[in-house]
């Protein structure tokens, strides 16, 4: 069984590199991208200036809370409103983040830029099938994601061309669920797996219709509880 | 400083504060075998979360539209052990579809 345990250790290798992370989420890049140039055309018709997109894709990152506060400003709404409900759709990070406290390693400032690149794709690819989270896939997956946003924010901004003006004829808001549905199979091959997510899609369901967005998800969190108990 | 800078630039430090907290004041710490277990079904709880909120909210409503179609050829192309890039455009093909000919 030589050949078998060459082929077993470059699995391993691979599974933990920057470049697996970089590949896993290579596919989503193009989807990524035309939300980019979506917000940074709508950006720049809700009053923001080329460059304030291009930052905020950079810094805030998540394409739902940006969407959200621009909306909000373009409607004439607060300032406090836009930030505000962009502070709820991240609060998910919250958990993430606590999510990446076992796997992460380094100093300050590199717990601080690891955790910058967490965002929903990075963090969900950055699971190795052990349960085990890794830094390297999560950084590989966070810089091609940072790079296919933050870029494709700048192109819609700059020519404020209405290339796709409605991702979702294209169905790429499928694409979305879609993925994490994909990274969902190996996280329910054992028991407390299949019921943490069995409670956190009903939570999350319950709480739509009576929850601002970005709530439920973050309510759902809740369900990794079902780990407390002893075995 | 206009208004579209302030939402950026306070948006921005309000993410980075929720995203680093964890990593910054626990990283490195050893945790006890409990907490592991329940971070572990973060992933778990998030994703099936992220699948129903992405995949039936629109607003305050629960709906089953086109994207649910699609959903459900990516059930299948998991189920399959499909590639995945396979699945995402099945999925979004799929439902871009049924939208088309629905409407």
């Amino acid at each position: 069984m030589q050949g078998g345990g060459v082929t077993m250790r470059r699995a391993i290798r691979d599974e933990a590199s920057w470049q697996a992370g970089a590949r896993a989420v290579l596919p989503l890049a193009a989807a990524i991208a035309v939300l980019g140039v979506s917000f940074g055309a709508l950006a720049t018709a809700a009053g923001l200036t080329p460059a304030a997109a291009a930052v905020m894709s950079a810094t805030t990152f998540a394409g739902s809370a940006q969407f959200a506060a621009v909306s909000i400003l373009g409607a004439g709404g607060g300032v406090g409103a836009a930030v505000g409900a962009a502070a709820l759709l991240n609060a998910r990070y919250a958990a993430m983040g606590l999510g990446l406290v076992p796997g992460v390693r380094g100093g300050p400032w590199k717990r601080i830029l690891v955790a910058w690149l967490a965002v929903d794709e990075s963090w969900a690819v950055s699971w190795l099938d052990d349960g085990r989270f890794s830094q390297e896939r999560l950084v590989g997956a966070g810089l091609v994601l940072f790079a296919a946003h933050v870029g494709s924010t700048a192109l819609g901004a700059a020519t404020g061309r209405q290339l796709f003006t409605d991702p979702a004829a294209w169905g790429l808001d499928a694409a979305f669920p879609a993925l994490f549905l994909v990274l969902l199979g190996p996280h329910v091959q054992h028991r407390d797996g299949r019921l943490a997510a069995a409670f956190g899609a009903a939570i999350a369901l319950a709480l739509i219709p009576f929850a601002p967005a970005g709530a439920p998800v973050v309510a759902a969190a809740s369900a990794s509880l079902v780990g407390w108990r002893q075995r | 400083m206009t208004r579209g800078w302030l939402v950026v630039i306070l948006a921005g430090a309000a993410t980075l504060a929720i995203k680093a907290a964890g990593p910054l004041l626990l990283g490195g710490r050893a945790l006890p075998p409990r907490l592991l277990a329940v971070l572990r079904l973060l992933a778990p709880a998030l994703f099936a979360a992220l699948v129903v909120t992405q995949g039936f909210a629109r607003g305050r409503g629960v709906t089953v539209d086109a994207r649910a179609g699609g959903l459900l050829v990516a059930a299948a192309g998991a189920w399959l052990r499909a590639p995945a890039i396979a699945v995402l455009v099945g999925a979004a093909a799929v439902t871009a579809a049924l939208r088309f000919f629905l409407q």
